[in-house]
């Protein structure tokens, strides 16, 4: 859709809702929110931008061109947010209220958006991620193993990232390569077929090194 | 571009092909290239550079070629004999493969793959027939083989009407999991009311265990642009979304490089083939929700909101993509389509049983000696997958179940393994087609671990929207990790079954009525082993650790461990 980037049309998607009684009431109260955000933001020039807006240069120049990219279209959000991701490793909340202010949607609704989402991480990642795939073939391949020996080594849950900030261990859902399950994505590679061992070894050495 | 054009561009790239002595396909799809396609390719290309060959000697990257577990793979084709596939291929085998093979004729005596392999022989590739052959990142290569052929003939033959009663007459059903006729979904979008339709291809594949969405899009994207094109002219939408997990990355470029390309050939956007048909494609990302598989939570992901599905009716042929008509199929189902117009309705209709037409890919996973991509006339058993086209279980052990459908799916166990596949039958066996992921389980895997696990991802990937899934699926989950740690009771077999039958007739949409699949499917054909966890104490194979009691017990079992705890 090419909405032009007018807050009529802004207000005018939220109202369509998604056709059914409970998305139009939350669409209503919505559009107030948007409606008083959208009236902030115009007295204020940016108010809220300027305070989630760091001074000097914006760090914000990867998400400002994706915004362009989309025509500040509110459907874009889940595009914004990948490219948000992109740039910083994780959704700050200042972010977060960045891509608000812009999409002209109440931070909620942004913030809905991102905790829906797996992909999006809300907190900082460490210094190496570790995303042990815990799909159905992986699962029956023994990737539990895999995930208790890290988490035993590292002393961190899945999930979460190591007091030290060097190493997040992560779960995924299938990556999408299960004839040589178990999968595990270390620092954005793939590696195949693996043990404990041969994982334990690794991470070790990318932590040290 | 015209008729003519497109002629000529097929004519320009078979001479191109002839002009080669000898081809060299490298196997570029995911599991190939995580073991280590890449090196096999550039090692070829720098000998190909170095030897000034690339007059005689081809070097191309293809999609999936299927026995994905004995990657990477090379195949070496040369005019008037048959291919030979080299299986587990290191950049300095693939050398020897250029110096011997391609130059010399000279087969090499390792690393073959046997011709007669039963993996290939009981297949039959529709969607992925030209998967292995062609360059996914070159449209030159994809109407050398005939692509947009389909296309053009829609074009200038047919009308929309004409082209729905084609796809009816195939009997082709939805690939996505519920096997709902394609063309009677076409049909109700193309009667619908309104100026602006939408079409979407559903590229979630959240299932885990399963990957021929990908793997189609990876390796003959055009294919897929293709399909929905004609789609789009039959319904006449003029707008297309292909919505891609963002956990496939190659996929996603792969179709953006094809959209491009396709988009600068004007056989995408406006007026395509010279006609006043107009249709513009954009990629959408999923964030990880496997929900978001569900068609109307798809719609919502795909205008940027949370995943949340809505009830039906209304439909989304009737109001979809911000109220619009949208028509929504599975990109396997969209794969179909070129096939379908090019050799026509009543060939397809030829293949598979009553019911269910045609070929259906699936991916072979788990403990399984030939792990890959297969596609198979409907209506093959399970047998003839596991243990010919498998090539059975790995180290002696014994076939347990096979596991289909993913999280809305059910476990099949060895007496039913003469089943011939189709929608109906495993329907019947408690299980659903599904999208095609076929998980294969050897006896030295738990049920109730395995139903435990399902239920967990269910729990996960609730949206929370309705309470018989939210709580349903916590509940159930209580329970079966009650019986896995050996805290549970008989009673609680009979609260998981009314739970699981509550939560399936109670629940909103198709995330929450399929979760309890699993579990009941397992405590249907495993009942034995639920039992031995509760009343024996004790898991058969040895998975789950039993060390709790149950509630009643506790007042025997406390002076147990303070004593224990007093000793060490
Ligand atoms: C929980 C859930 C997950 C689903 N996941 C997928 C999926 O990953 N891919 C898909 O194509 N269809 C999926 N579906 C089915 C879609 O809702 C829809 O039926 C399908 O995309 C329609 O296309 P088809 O008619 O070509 O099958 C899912 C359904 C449910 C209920
Ligand atoms: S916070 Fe959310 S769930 Fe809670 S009452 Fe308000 S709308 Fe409902
Ligand atoms: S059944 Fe589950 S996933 Fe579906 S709407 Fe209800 S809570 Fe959400
Ligand atoms: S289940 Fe792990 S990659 Fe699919
Ligand atoms: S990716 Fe090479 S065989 Fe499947």
């Amino acid at each position: 859709m090419s909405a032009e980037n007018t807050e009529d049309k802004g207000l005018e998607y939220i109202r369509q809702g998604t056709g059914t009684a409970d998305a139009k009431a939350t669409g209503a109260a919505l559009k107030r929110q948007a409606e008083e955000l959208a009236k902030i933001g115009a007295e204020k020039k940016g108010g809220a931008a300027e305070k989630a807006k760091p001074a000097g240069d914006s760090p914000y120049v990867q998400v400002d061109r994706t915004l362009k990219r989309c025509q500040y279209s509110q459907d874009a959000l889940i595009e914004v947010l990948h490219s948000a991701q992109e740039t910083f490793g994780f959704l700050s909340d200042d972010t977060m209220k960045y891509v608000a202010h812009e999409l002209k949607l109440p931070p909620s609704w942004v913030y809905g958006v991102a905790t829906f989402y797996h992909f999006f991480n809300l907190k900082p990642q460490g210094e190496h991620t570790c995303t042990v795939c815990m799909g159905t073939a992986c699962f029956v391949k023994r990737a539990g193993d895999i995930v208790e020996a890290l988490e035993k080594e590292f002393d961190v849950k899945a999930g979460e990232t190591t007091a030290d900030g060097k190493l997040s261990i992560n779960i995924a859902r299938c990556l999408g390569n299960c004839g040589l399950a178990p999968m595990i994505i270390l620092d954005g590679e793939v590696h195949a077929r693996q043990t404990p061992e041969s994982m334990l070894d690794q991470c070790k050495k990318l932590v040290k090194g | 571009m015209t008729r003519e054009e497109l002629q000529a561009m097929a004519q320009k790239e078979q001479e191109k092909r002839k002009a080669f002595s000898c081809r060299l396909l490298v196997c570029y799809s995911t599991p190939c290239i995580s073991s280590g396609a890449e090196g096999v390719r550039k090692a070829l290309v720098d000998a190909v550079k170095a030897r000034n060959l690339d007059a005689e000697i081809d070097v191309t990257c293809t999609g999936c070629v299927g026995p994905c577990s004995r990657g990477p793979l090379v195949t070496v084709r040369r005019a008037g004999q048959e291919d030979v596939i080299y299986e587990n291929v290191t950049p300095e085998f693939a050398v020897q493969i250029l110096a011997k093979h391609a130059l010399g004729n000279e087969v090499l005596t390792s690393n073959v793959l046997p011709k007669d392999l039963p993996f290939f022989a009981k297949q039959l590739k529709v969607v992925l027939a030209n998967s292995a052959s062609i360059d996914p990142e070159s449209l030159e290569s994809y109407v050398g083989a005939g692509g947009y052929t389909a296309l053009l003939k829609v074009l200038e033959d047919m009308t929309p009407e004409q082209v729905v009663d084609e796809i009816k007459k195939s009997g082709l059903r939805g690939r996505g999991g519920g096997g709902f006729p394609t063309g009677l979904k076409w049909d109700l979008v193309r009667k619908a009311k309104g100026d602006k339709k939408y079409l979407v291809a559903n590229g979630d594949e959240g299932d885990p265990g399963a990957y021929m969405d990908r793997t189609t899009m990876e390796s003959d994207p055009f294919l897929v642009l293709e399909g929905m094109a004609i789609a789009a002219y039959a319904v006449g939408a003029d707008q297309g979304f292909i919505y891609v997990r963002a956990e496939y990355p190659l996929a996603a470029e792969r179709l953006r490089k094809a959209i491009k390309m396709a988009e600068k050939a004007e056989i995408l956007g406006n007026h395509i083939f010279g006609s006043n048909f107009n249709f513009h494609i954009d990629i959408r990302f999923g964030a990880g929700a496997f929900v978001c598989g569900e068609e109307t939570a798809l719609l919502t992901s795909v205008m940027g909101r949370r995943g949340q599905p809505y009830p039906r009716p209304p439909f989304p042929a009737n109001s979809g993509l911000w109220g619009c008509p949208t028509l929504i199929n599975n990109v396997e189902t969209f794969g179909n389509i070129a096939p379908i117009i090019n050799r026509g309705g009543d060939w397809y209709a030829g293949i598979g049983t009553e019911k269910s037409k045609g070929t259906k890919i699936f991916a072979l996973a788990g403990e399984i000696n030939n792990t890959g991509l297969i596609e198979v006339p409907m209506g093959i058993t399970l047998r003839e997958v596991v243990f010919d086209i498998g090539g059975g279980i790995p180290k002696g052990a014994g076939f347990k179940a096979a596991q289909t459908g993913g999280p809305s799916g059910g476990c099949i166990p060895a007496a039913y393994l003469d089943t011939p596949i189709d929608y109906e039958n495993l329907a019947a066996l408690g299980s659903i087609m599904g999208s095609g992921g076929l998980v294969i389980m050897n006896d030295r895997s738990c049920m109730v671990d395995v139903a435990r696990f399902f239920m967990d991802f269910c729990r996960d990937e609730s949206c929370g929207k309705c309470v018989p899934c939210r709580v349903g699926t916590s509940q159930m989950l209580r329970i079966l990790e009650k019986i896995c740690n050996g805290s549970a009771v008989m009673d609680d077999l009979e609260k998981l079954q009314e739970m699981g039958k509550m939560v399936q007739d109670t629940s909103l949409c198709g995330l929450g009525f399929t979760s309890p699949n699993p579990v009941l499917s397992t405590l249907r054909y495993f009942r034995e082993e639920y039992e031995a966890h509760i009343r024996e104490r004790r898991c058969p194979v040895g998975v789950c650790q039993i060390k709790e009691v149950p509630l009643a017990e506790l007042m025997k079992e406390l002076p147990r461990r303070i004593r224990e705890a007093a000793k060490s």
